[in-house]
């Protein structure tokens, strides 16, 4: 508790939630005022602990807030007024809750009593934002604020993360308050208990299984890294030399360098990964949910092998595959306990998976991943990906978009630590990736932070280069032009007989020009010969914006690519080869 | 499969708007839902009679159980239970059909709560076969008016209880 006498403070409902934030360690609060907010905005203004962070669109507010989560597992806080802001923030609130992002957003409302009237810039925000959020409340007595922005914190942080929204009609922060300010240190609530650790039992089950295994996989998502459960990860996998292949959520929870990594699986997913989830006899899943994106059709799902799933969320379990040895439980706890029986297993307890990594290594020797270079004149998408790696040495924070670049990014940026990738994976969500690299930058001014993103993607939050001068944020922008909406183009290539319906972008802006406008730095890469000396230029100018527009192969496609309805292994792997 | 499913939960506004928002959400089915507060105030008590196949109803308790307000739930499906509802039925009732009808409430053991010149208005509670079944024998005596079923509320049987 912050004061030491006897009698608590009395404060404003505003006050009252400023320092309630403050109490949970809040430094940034990202949002945009209006007329139901300005109590809280006069609040936020008269202290100085908070800084806020003023977007130009209310949908970067929820997705800086959102990066911000990804990049450091605290919640991220959002301000939005009532009405359109607060529904200009919806794409954002489902963002975060697809991939379980911990985020507090508060969303100003109508005066109390005008509530249900239709009064000005008035709507059903806990109706709207149900579907897409862990929890919501309202406040009904400006008195109880401390405690419901404990139990927001509480909520969004702990068990299976998500956003939290919480709905502040307007006389509750007026300014002419007097209320006593108690912050809670603890919460219980007696309908809400995340599980704490696994079941022994289960555990033990599931090692043995695993060290009987022939033929083993680890498939580890985001809940490794949501868990923090890297490290162990990679200490039981090393312990058992098994192979670990990462969904697009996962990267980075597993050094994608080592040499047991297969890398990403799934429908973009690496051949060997596929071909080795496809062949397992022993599915150790980590904080995985069987996304179909992953399994392809569930029915063809790896045939052959045994599922043990750890995860902390019991209806992530059998949900879409059927699991056989299920253990719910926060990943980090239950992996130590792996490891710890793993080191008491005797060695001859352990099956020999020598023939396995023979398997591994062919299907590797096949280097699917390869992209022809030889044949054109133009950039490839993924050698501008790949020399980025390089520049940066591939302990960059890399944000992006949704397209064929988010593939690229991740297939060929090798992630080998947690919390670097972030993306938007389960809502897909285009314009995603400036605002996220803004939220990663602002608390991470030393680092590297690299959007990867499309020329149709980056135009749906590009306001926000005013948002990145006004806050000296200078990220780099590594725009993939290939002239198309480039993902769409695909499947209509594949799908439709090339009838390229409402793809091509040909009024694109002047993207050098925009950039400068803004007051950033713009720099066009044509052709490959301007592709490490363009790169080198970027990242040399350490504090400016470096907006760069790379033009690359119009006609590229993302391979592998899982053939629609088949098994894991049922893959595209060039416009001509098929698995 | 026709399930049971009773639900203890924090008596709270919005917390009966995420139960039926998640069912419509991921397409599971409602037949009844009957809510009220228990003795606890701060409790209400809801029974939810739904139907799909195992994987289906694993999720919907899964699902249930992750919303926040939600305390506790059991399948009442599951053990032996008792199970009832109310039915509240207004039907047109002239001459001779004023004695069939009475002889139906009276097998049936429902009461006439109401009598007018020409109509009665019936009371019957049981299981759900039970107010369908009756519901079809009036049909052979005489014209529905109205029904008013209230949906299904149950218990375990026997020393378990779903209470805090
Ligand atoms: C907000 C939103 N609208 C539509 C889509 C559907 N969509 C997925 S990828 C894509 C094309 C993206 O184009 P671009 O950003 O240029 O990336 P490219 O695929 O060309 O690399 C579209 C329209 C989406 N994911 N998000
Ligand atoms: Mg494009």
């Amino acid at each position: 508790m912050s004061n030491s006498d006897t009698s608590p403070e009395l404060l404003s409902g505003g006050e009252l939630l400023m320092r309630s934030l403050q109490e949970e360690g809040v430094e940034h609060i990202y949002g945009y005022p209006g007329g139901a907010v300005l109590h809280i905005y006069d609040a936020l203004y008269r202290q100085d602990k908070i800084k806020h962070i003023l977007v130009r669109h209310e949908q970067a507010a929820t997705h800086m807030a959102d990066a911000y989560a990804r990049a450091t597992g605290k919640a991220g806080v959002v301000l939005l007024t009532s009405g359109p802001g607060a529904t200009n923030g919806v794409t954002g609130i489902a963002t975060a809750h697809m991939d379980s992002i911990p985020m507090v957003v508060l969303t100003g409302q109508v005066m109390s009593w005008l509530i249900g009237d239709d009064a000005f810039q008035e709507t059903d925000m806990l109706g709207i934002s149900r579907p897409v959020v862990k929890h919501s409340m309202t406040v009904r007595d400006p008195m109880d604020i401390p405690i419901i922005i404990k139990k927001a914190f509480h909520i969004a942080q702990t068990g299976r993360p998500g956003p939290v929204l919480v709905d502040i009609p307007k006389d509750m922060t007026a300014p002419n308050g007097q209320f006593p300010f108690e912050y809670p240190d603890k919460i219980k609530m007696r309908s809400y208990n995340p599980v704490q650790r696994g079941h022994s039992g289960q555990i033990k089950k599931a090692v043995a299984e695993l060290l009987q295994a022939k033929k083993p996989i680890i498939y580890a998502g985001g809940g490794v890294i949501l868990g923090r459960a890297s490290g162990e990860l990679t200490e039981l996998a090393k312990m058992l030399n098994f192979p670990v292949t990462n969904t697009l959520m996962g990267l980075g929870g597993y050094p994608a360098t080592d040499r047991q990594s297969v890398g990403m699986l799934g429908m973009h997913g690496s051949y060997e990964a596929n071909m080795a989830m496809h062949n397992a006899d022993c599915i150790l899943a980590v904080g995985a949910r069987f996304d179909d994106r992953v399994t392809n059709a569930a029915s063809k799902f790896c045939p052959h092998a045994k599922i043990i799933q750890i995860d902390i969320d019991p209806s992530s379990i059998s949900k879409n595959v059927n699991v056989d040895i299920p253990i719910v439980g926060p990943v980090r706890s239950v992996l130590k306990e792996m490891i710890g029986m793993v080191q008491q297993s005797e060695a001859n307890e352990r099956a020999n998976i020598d023939l396995w990594w023979k398997d591994i290594t062919s299907w590797r020797g096949r280097n699917a991943s390869a992209y022809r270079t030889d044949d054109s004149l133009l950039l490839k998408p993924q050698a501008v990906v790949e020399k980025l790696w390089e520049l940066t040495n591939g302990d960059a924070y890399i944000t992006s978009d949704v397209g064929q670049h988010q593939m690229f990014a991740a297939q060929y940026y090798k992630f080998d630590k947690p919390n670097r990738w972030i993306n938007s994976g389960g809502l897909g969500t285009m314009g995603f990736g400036l605002p996220a690299a803004m939220g990663v930058k602002l608390n991470f001014p030393d680092s590297e932070v690299v959007c990867i993103t499309g020329e149709g993607s980056i135009q749906m939050n590009i306001q926000e280069l005013s948002t990145c001068k006004q806050y000296d944020l200078p990220v780099k922008i590594l725009t993939l032009n290939n002239g198309y909406l480039g993902m769409v183009k695909q499947w209509q290539d594949l799908n439709y007989e090339s009838r390229y319906s409402n793809i091509y972008l040909d009024s694109l802006p002047d993207f050098v020009k925009l950039a400068e406008a803004y007051g950033h730095v713009g720099i066009r890469i044509e052709k490959p010969s301007d592709l490490d000396g363009g790169l080198r230029e970027a990242l040399a100018l350490k504090d400016r914006l470096v907006f760069l527009d790379v033009l690359v192969e119009p006609t590229e496609h993302v391979y592998p690519m899982q053939v629609p309805n088949g098994s894991m292994c049922d893959m595209l792997l060039s416009k001509t080869e098929r698995t | 499969m026709r399930r049971i499913i009773s639900v203890l939960m924090e008596n709270e506004s919005g917390a009966l708007s995420r139960v039926v928002g998640l069912f419509a959400q991921r397409g599971y089915n409602i037949d009844t839902l009957t809510v009220a507060p228990t003795e606890d105030p701060s409790l209400s008590r809801m029974t939810l009679v739904t139907h799909g196949n195992e994987r289906v109803i694993e999720q919907i308790t899964k699902q249930l159980n992750k919303l926040i307000e939600v305390v506790k739930l059991v399948d009442l499906t599951e053990g032996s239970h008792v199970e009832r509802e109310l039915l509240l039925i207004k039907v047109r009732a002239t001459g001779a059909q004023r004695e069939e009808v009475k002889r139906t409430v009276d097998i049936f053991r429902g009461q006439i709560v109401d009598v007018m010149p020409n109509a009665y208005t019936i009371q019957l509670t049981g299981t759900s076969d039970k107010l369908d079944a009756f519901i079809e024998s009036v049909i052979n005596a005489t014209t529905i008016m109205e029904v008013v079923r209230s949906g299904v509320s149950g218990i375990a049987r026997g020393e378990k209880t779903l209470a805090l």
